[in-house]
């Protein structure tokens, strides 16, 4: 069973309770299709599960076969320097056929950023490591695909639909709970 | 659902079976072509199966990790070269893909990585060491893909010359 080689850490974007008994970790890619088929049921698996999910994404860009994948996940390490990841992340996804660098900058205005400072910290070292670094932390993990979801730290290896995944974090939510002696 | 781990592999330590398949219409490479570098054998089912990140693509991100061990990569199906050729072109690989076609999955089957009921090779890697000798083998179960850890991990240990199928 491929398992998590490198804990949720500050580094992450995170959204949801760092108490929360289930962590999602998402590797994806923002130029893959499934990938922006899986978005919209991430978000509604946040909202129907409240408390019990931390969702975390790491960038896992396939770049030979997704030629702006990487730019745009720079560009949403970038937006995240100036506190909007999430905004970036939902636009990038939201807009997959329009991930050109003009349409990028666009983003930036859009989300109201400081557009020169985001056009450079695109190039920026910390932002081309820390994608680098989640790719490689994708790759130790056993990633196989994008995207390739972790629940508490275990590779999930059902579908990524929305039945699927509940079900997979319900199964873990309850497991966990028994382990604490805790009541759902 | 098919437990991980039931697949049975060519047992590491033991000679890689050589082979000779094509790459081009023209031309054919063999394993014996590889020697004195790693190899990693990276057995699909299908071109363009519909997937954007199947293993062929996932192991084309990482190519010049291997590369470093001076490994080669090579993907093998049971397409044809034609199949290949297209395949190879679109999802830009930088590796050759040999064509287990005729006859077919003769090559597959002597990894024990071919599904006969699909007509199709399973999802399997191997690791073939310097000396043609398979030094790590993973076949993944149905509807499972593999993932480049193991075989990256198998890689590095051929340095420190260990073998094992673990994972």
């Amino acid at each position: 069973m491929s398992k998590l080689t490198v804990p949720v850490n500050d580094k992450d974007h995170v959204i949801g309770d760092a108490q929360a008994p289930v962590t999602v970790v998402e590797y994806g890619d923002f130029e893959c299709p499934y990938c922006g088929q899986a978005h919209p049921i991430v978000n509604k698996l946040l909202i129907d599960l409240g408390d019990t999910v931390r969702f975390v994404f790491r960038n896992f860009p396939l770049s030979e076969i997704h030629p702006h994948a990487r730019t745009a996940a720079y560009a949403a390490e970038a937006a995240g320097l100036q506190g909007k990841f999430w905004e970036m992340h939902n636009l990038l996804f939201e807009n997959q056929d329009s991930l050109e660098d003009h349409n990028l900058v666009s983003f930036a205005y859009v989300l109201k950023l400081d557009v020169e400072r985001f056009i450079r910290d695109i190039d920026s070292e910390a932002v081309t490591q820390k994608v680098h670094d989640d790719f490689w932390s994708g790759i130790r993990s056993g990633v196989n695909g994008t995207p390739t979801f972790f629940i508490n730290g275990d590779r999930h290896d059902g579908s990524y639909g929305y039945a699927s995944l509940r079900r997979a974090i319900e199964q873990i939510a309850h497991k966990a709970a028994k382990e604490k002696g805790v009541a759902i | 659902m098919t437990k991980v781990d039931t697949c049975i592999t060519l047992e590491p330590g033991t000679e890689a079976p050589d082979f000779s398949l094509k790459i081009t219409p023209d031309q054919k490479l063999s394993l014996s072509d590889f020697e004195g570098h790693p190899v990693v054998l990276v057995f699909y089912p299908a071109d363009f199966s519909p997937v954007c990140s199947d293993e062929v693509a996932l192991f084309n991100e990482v190519l010049p990790e291997f590369q470093k061990y001076n490994a080669q990569i090579v993907g093998i199906s049971v397409d044809n070269v034609w199949s290949h050729l297209a395949f190879g072109e679109d999802h830009n690989l930088h590796f050759p893909l040999l064509s287990d076609f005729h006859p077919k999955g003769e090559v597959s089957q002597d990894y024990l990585a071919y599904i006969e009921d699909e007509g199709e090779s399973a999802r399997a890697i191997y690791v073939i060491d310097r000396e043609g000798i398979v030094a790590w083998a993973y076949i993944a179960p149905i509807g499972v893909n593999p993932g480049a850890d193991g075989a990256l991990k198998a890689i590095e240990g051929l340095t420190e010359g260990r073998y094992t199928n673990e994972r």
